[in-house]
């Protein structure tokens, strides 16, 4: 086989084109409005994507398994419900546990996580067991979550969270607890993702579930371990944001999960299986933060934002698949 | 055969694909109404030519006149289809769920006088494509209840209703049975006595003998030449294709065979297989011959873990051992290279070094705490397999489903080897891949018997059964009718197919004399 040493672009824009993407992006918005480029707008991207950008790690294994999870943002409603339930300070009005005392923060938290994982669990083992598509098996946990989650609040939200609690959508300095916290989740997942056999094996399995059953690989647990761990992420994104609006109602964070498969899929991922990186879903993620926040520095109307941010959404999935389409 | 203008000319056609020049200025050229057979290996350039001339991707450069008209540098394939350039592929993809008449006519169905679908007269039509070639099916049936051989014929139908001049067919017999193939010799036969030009690209030697007028054999993306059937040998165009002869297919070596490694006892799964036993020696080829359904490949899957034994022990090393999944076998020293490389093999958008460790792990993960896989190391023996069993490939990096299937197939032997297997299951392993890639994977197949491995061989081409195996299990529709021994290749193919057709059975049972 022939083979040719010239420099290959199309290999080269498929691997950093998102990137590349992503700096013209600032690089236009801080020409536009100089303001952008300060430590404090930064960190306001920053906080404003960590939300959808730490529950698109989680949809990002759960995509390259050839999989989807349309609950996501039920799922964190609902662990962030009860959590907050657990959270509020001792002597606050209304409490639904009127006569708990103030919980260490670290209970609430693990509540939100467990529940979370718990929400994922039912999704991978419903995917896994029953063979149903997880369009439909987590399309069942968006309302089934949303309604608990109004069941259990009564339709009202929870307030009055305890310090300890809402410190993970604080800040530290400037330094924003939602930015460490989607940080160290980025961390964890990259090197799940890269380095370890579990991840390796969600490649397998979105690549070719047959073949990766003749490898050897338990596909059935290891479907269920993907969608838990998409459901963690889901609860750690609960703690951030009822951190960040020192408050939980159960109608919150509708679409996110859309906003979050946005992130993973601009971010290269691939719906067909196989592909994707963590990498990817981080940029992903900031593209669609740069874009909100360059749009309104801008001073684009808020509807508008949401009619670019749909097209961004589409244009990147055609470049992806143009630039993934086989060679035959 | 008439010898006039040709019906297709194809002039200097350079193909390049980044960093592959697949076709470095090739021509070929087809008479109506002959059969012109193409050979060469996988990646040769034989299916990446075609591929141009019906505008999947077209050529570099050159020329092509068809009909004595000059096509231009880019037209579609659809485009093709209406001049009347048709390829029935090796693949084929129907919209199965959708009836014969809706694939034939997708796309220009007739329509009644309110512009909707006239789904009468489309069944009309449809029933009179069919009858063209004498196939009498229900134009509603849906595709996907069709047999391969079936499809294959509608997709001749379909190409005939474009009134195709020139059909391509690419590997048509790789997955229908030896009937099946008669009735398509008989309609090819009938194609060309209408005219039409056939591009017949396959493996098979004996085959290409029966059909062929002329035969063009590729290698390297060029053309070594073409030869009329009938003047030239087998051993010339062996020559022609590998560049030297091969003097020996089947280099069996007798090794030393030790004690029983692997036995199965009574293994019995619904109505795939029936009790069935056997055991394998240290060093030892056994053969599981029979034919297409006989339940070959589901007691090899059952052995592995991924199909469920309703009864049936397995001994390894005389001690019961139970295996529920392929992690089981593959932690007992198993290894399955699967007969169907597309569908159970390869992961075909991920890279070569991907689909050689991804059964290895566990031997790549770090032993501490932190679990985690030393990419070093895998490089290192990705690197070491690709040279030693001559993987074809400019990286490791490199997709594997741009590998010809010679090297895919070496890409999944490097992926078993790797897990250092005591016994292996290869199920068709030189199925649809060409003669040098084969006779490799032959001298690998006993190199590893000679180490002492058990080796277990389904193939349903009995020379290679014959050639390479020390017992051949014969099984007839789930149940094993013979356990033959082959030592110094003394089985005939006669005697085995006795048994694989059942024939003995009945004897036995005096059903027949």
């Amino acid at each position: 086989m022939a083979k040719e040493n010239t420099f290959d672009w199309a290999a080269f824009f498929k691997k950093y084109g998102i990137f590349v993407i992503l700096l013209l992006m600032v690089t236009m918005v801080s020409i536009l409005r100089p303001n952008f480029l300060t430590a404090n707008n930064i960190f306001n991207v920053l906080t404003q994507s960590s939300i959808f950008g730490i529950m698109a790690l989680g949809l990002t294994l759960i995509i390259i398994s050839k999989g989807i999870d349309l609950g996501a943002g039920s799922v964190l409603a609902f662990s962030g419900v009860v959590a907050a339930s657990l959270a509020q300070t001792g002597g606050a009005m209304g409490k639904y546990f009127p006569n708990l005392p103030e919980l260490p923060w670290i209970l609430p938290v693990i509540v939100a996580l467990a529940i979370g994982t718990l929400c994922g669990f039912i999704n991978g083992s419903l995917v896994a067991k029953t063979g149903i598509p997880a369009f439909i098996a987590t399309l069942g946990m968006t309302t089934v979550a949303r309604g608990l989650a109004l069941i259990y609040t009564g339709g009202r939200p929870i307030s009055s969270l305890s310090s300890g609690f809402t410190f993970f959508g604080g800040k530290v300095g400037i330094i924003p607890m939602p930015v460490v916290v989607w940080f160290c989740a980025i961390a964890v997942t990259y090197v799940l993702l890269g380095y370890t056999s579990f991840g390796k094996s969600i490649y397998a399995i979105g690549g070719n579930i047959k073949a990766a059953e003749v490898s050897g690989i338990p596909v059935a647990r290891n479907l269920i371990l993907i969608y838990s761990f998409g459901g963690l992420m889901c609860g750690l994104a609960a703690v951030v944001f009822a951190g960040r609006v020192q408050s939980m109602h159960p109608g919150a964070a509708v679409g996110y999960e859309l906003t979050a498969i946005a992130a993973t899929t601009i971010g290269g991922t691939s719906h067909s299986g196989g592909i994707g990186t963590v990498t990817g879903a981080v940029i992903g993620a900031l593209i669609l933060g740069v874009l909100r926040n360059g749009l309104t520095l801008l001073g684009v109307h808020p509807y508008w934002q949401q009619v670019a941010e749909g097209v961004i959404i589409v244009v990147a999935v055609i470049i992806d698949m143009r630039t993934n389409a086989s060679k035959k | 055969m008439p010898d006039d203008a040709p019906l297709l000319r194809m002039v200097n056609i350079v193909k390049n694909f980044p960093g592959v020049k697949a076709l470095k200025g090739v021509d070929l050229d087809v008479v109506a109404g002959e059969v012109h057979a193409l050979m060469g290996e996988n990646g040769a350039g034989k299916s990446t030519l075609m591929k141009c001339l019906i505008g999947i991707h077209p050529q570099t450069s050159g020329d092509i006149y068809f009909q004595g008209r000059k096509l231009p540098p880019h037209y579609n394939p659809a485009e093709a289809l209406d001049m009347g350039l048709a390829m029935i592929h090796q693949e084929l993809s129907p919209i199965a769920h959708r009836p014969i008449m809706e694939n034939i006519w997708l796309g220009r169905e007739p329509k009644n006088k309110f512009g909707l679908i006239d789904h009468a007269k489309m069944a009309e039509m449809t029933r009179d494509v069919l009858k063209l070639i004498d196939l009498d099916i229900d134009p509603r049936t849906r595709m996907g209840e069709l047999t391969v051989a079936k499809m294959q014929m509608v997709e001749i139908a379909k190409a005939l209703s474009f009134d195709a001049k020139l059909i391509i067919m690419d590997e048509p017999t790789s997955a229908i049975t030896d009937r099946e193939v008669t009735q398509l010799f008989k309609l090819i036969e009938r194609l060309k006595s209408e005219g039409r030009g056939i591009v017949y690209i396959s493996h098979k030697m004996d085959e290409i003998f029966q059909i062929a007028d002329r035969i063009t054999v590729f290698r390297d993306g060029e053309r070594v030449g073409t030869d009329r059937a009938n003047d030239t040998t087998m051993d010339r165009m062996i020559t022609m294709m590998v560049g030297r002869p091969i003097d020996e297919m089947f280099p069996k070596v007798d090794c030393d065979i030790g004690a029983v490694h692997l036995e199965v006892k009574g293994l019995s799964s619904g109505r795939a297989f029936k009790d069935v036993s056997f055991t394998v020696r240290k060093g030892e080829i056994l053969g599981l011959a029979g034919l297409v359904g006989a339940g070959r490949s589901e007691v090899v899957e059952s052995i592995f873990g991924l199909r469920h034994l309703d009864a049936g022990e397995i001994f390894i090393d005389g001690k019961p051992v139970s295996i529920r999944s392929p992690g089981d076998a593959i932690g007992h020293g198993m290894a399955f290279l699967t007969e169907d490389r597309r569908d159970t093999g390869i992961f075909p958008m991920l890279d070569i070094q991907f689909n050689m460790y991804i059964a290895n792990m566990r031997k790549f993960t770090s032993k501490s705490s932190v679990r985690l896989l030393s990419f070093k190391r895998i490089k290192e023996e990705v690197t070491n397999f690709i040279d030693t069993i001559n993987i074809k490939t400019p990286s490791q990096y490199q997709k594997i489903e741009n590998l010809s299937g010679g090297n895919q197939q070496k890409v999944l032997v490097a992926r078993w080897l790797m897990t250092e297997p005591e016994i292996l299951f290869l199920d068709e392993p030189t199925r649809g891949i060409d003669v040098g890639a084969k006779a490799e994977i032959h001298k690998l197949v006993t190199y590893l018997a000679g180490q002492g491995k058990c080796v277990v061989m389904i193939s349903s081409e009995l020379p290679e059964v014959l050639g390479m195996s020390d017992r051949v299990v014969v099984m007839y529709e789930g149940k094993v009718t013979g356990i033959l021994d082959n030592t110094n290749q003394k089985l005939t193919q006669e005697e085995v197919m006795r048994y694989a057709s059942g024939a003995v059975e009945l004897e036995a049972a005096g059903k027949l004399v």
